[in-house]
């Protein structure tokens, strides 16, 4: 297996193992142990209370909203970098991963600069139309599409890149409709990359609060701005650490699952590449800003 | 007469019609979606930094509780990703060589920071290292938990850009120094460690990049004491909070600059290494 002997092996093991367990392994599992002190009751209670279930409702909203709009003109990005050049296009390229290097809070501020009531660009003659953005739905849903704006775009230009256009011209010169070809033979071609980026944005947009605890302004109650991520907060600071761990554990728990499907979706599509090699290899890396590939 | 030559020589995308509504609409739509959501905001803040004038923006991030955030972001940041260099480079290594019940496990764990929102992060590792803490730890409110924090949610990035590079190194060099008699870390020194470098740099770069901006999990867990565990993302939530936007836009700028920079210049470095391992 390797050169090392099986005594410092087993020792490299240890130290990483222990590392992964105080920091994260222990710490997550934590949750579900906090949550549950107690009984059954006060986490459920928590909740299924109707700040608690207005929150997750709002949570539902904001990415509801979000991640469909992302997939479309991610979608529709992607190809654009792919398949098209122009004037700007590495500018355009390079725009595209600023929320990944932007911090969260930056996000909320700047939307903050743009749309709030007094002292911005547009929110004084939108509140003298009657439209609130900042401490209302609206800006919320914008943060939550900036901060989920990447994903679809990243997913899928590397397998555009890939597939390269030599089906889709075969399907015009046998006289599809742009629209047939994109329907019949790119989208089929590009579904796993659109899925990838759909769960990676879902993640992220459930889970955002930096961004939008900066232009929700954390009305709390039933009717308030509050999604889950601002809610565990606000739980947590009014000393409900019932209320603070359930909604954590909601979270978490949705995490969770969205890892556990990326899995099997990268097993899914292992086999059908027929890669065998492939099925250790880590997830995508949605993270890492990706150069455009010159043409020779 | 197309010959064959010239149909192979025909640039391929030229004579395809566009998807979607045409070139023209699609390449506006994705250029207008962009600007809208992405540079029109991030305008109003480099536009609200500089209102005013340089020397009030100087005085913004010279203000001394600004300094203090921004100091303590940044030292915690180079502590971080030193500590994610060491042991990322070790988790990866022992994800790719090593064998035991659970791997796949493991592996698939290490992109749970990634995926659980920033807020429980901190919460996790409150109900572990906190007041109440069952192994009698207590790292809250301290630096030590900016830099607890920071490591947990910037954990994948160095596992992950090594680790796919360890995959594909060539086993033979390291057999035969082995067979030669290398001692372990000669090994590691003179084989492994040139091959993963620039892999190394990059993740510690976007780990860095991301921890400069971590805002989610450390509001729970640092108690945002001014001048002692209030990180700069902290100190701009609290600007906002008590309207001063000019002094949060100015800090803002700041921690932007650090940020993209550091991606611009590590895309500068991909490419170079590209070319370099080409020529």
């Amino acid at each position: 297996m390797s050169a090392l002997s099986l005594r410092s092996r087993i020792g490299l093991r240890s130290v990483a193992l222990f590392y992964l367990a105080a920091l994260l392994i222990v710490p997550v599992g934590m949750i579900f142990y906090r949550t549950f002190e107690h009984g059954l009751s006060e986490p459920i209670d928590a909740v299924t209370s109707p700040e608690g279930l207005h929150a997750f409702w709002l949570t539902i909203v904001c990415v509801g909203i979000a991640v469909p709009l992302n997939t479309l003109f991610g979608v529709v990005t992607a190809l654009v970098l792919v398949r098209q050049n122009f004037r700007g296009k590495a500018l355009l390229n390079a725009a595209i991963d600023l929320p990944f290097a932007i911090s969260p809070v930056v996000i909320g501020l700047a939307l903050f600069l743009v749309y709030a009531p007094r002292n911005s660009w547009f929110g004084g003659w939108l509140a003298d139309n009657g439209v609130q953005i900042i401490f209302s739905l609206p800006g919320m849903i914008l943060a939550t599409i900036f901060v989920s704006l990447p994903f679809v775009v990243r997913e899928v230009m590397p397998v555009l890149q890939e597939i390269g256009t030599d089906q889709e011209e075969a399907a015009e010169t046998l006289g599809a409709t742009p629209w047939q070809t994109f329907w019949r033979v790119t989208l089929p071609a590009i579904r796993w990359g659109v899925t990838y980026g759909v769960v990676l944005a879902t993640a992220r947009a459930l889970g955002e609060f930096g961004a939008v605890s900066v232009v929700a302004g954390n009305v709390s109650g039933a009717g308030g701005t509050q999604t889950l991520p601002l809610y565990v907060k606000d739980q947590f600071e009014g000393f409900s650490l019932a209320g603070a761990y359930a909604a954590a554990l909601v979270l978490a728990v949705l995490a969770i699952a969205v890892l556990f499907s990326m899995n099997l979706l990268q097993r899914r599509s292992a086999r059908v590449t027929d890669d065998e090699e492939d099925h250790d290899l880590p997830g995508p890396a949605v993270f890492v800003p990706q150069p455009i590939e010159k043409e020779a | 007469m197309a010959s064959a030559d010239t149909a192979v020589a025909r640039p391929p995308r030229e004579g395809l019609r566009f998807p979607l509504g045409g070139a023209a609409l699609t390449r506006g739509a994705a250029t207008l979606w962009i600007s809208l959501i992405v540079l029109l905001p991030l305008a109003a803040v480099f536009s609200r930094a500089f209102d005013d004038g340089m020397g009030h923006f100087w005085e913004a991030i010279t203000d001394k509780e600004a300094v203090a955030a921004i100091k303590l972001t940044l030292i915690s940041s180079l502590i971080v990703v030193v500590i994610n260099a060491v042991m990322g480079t070790l988790i990866a290594w022992v994800l790719v060589r090593d064998d035991f019940r659970g791997k796949r496990i493991v592996n698939s764990i290490i992109d749970l920071p990634f995926a659980l929102p920033t807020i429980v992060a901190g919460l996790t590792l409150i109900a572990l290292y906190g007041p109440n803490s069952p192994i009698g730890v207590h790292a809250a409110y301290t630096r030590a938990a900016v830099v607890m924090a920071l490591l947990f949610v910037t954990l994948p990035f160095v596992v992950r850009s090594v680790q796919p590079v360890l995959l594909e190194v060539d086993r033979e060099m390291e057999e035969a120094a082995a067979s030669l008699g290398a001692p372990n870390h000669r090994i590691f020194r003179s084989i492994i460690l040139p091959n993963l470098g620039p892999a190394i740099i990059a993740g510690v770069a976007l780990a860095f990049a991301r921890a400069v901006g971590e805002f989610g999990s450390l509001v729970l867990l640092t108690g945002n004491i001014p001048f002692k565990t209030q990180a700069a993302s902290v100190y701009i939530f609290g600007r906002v909070q008590t309207n001063d936007l000019s002094g949060a836009a100015a800090v803002s700028v700041f921690l932007l600059a650090i940020s993209v920079g550091l991606l611009f210049a590590l895309n500068l470095f991909a490419r170079w290494r590209s070319r370099h391992e080409r020529a």
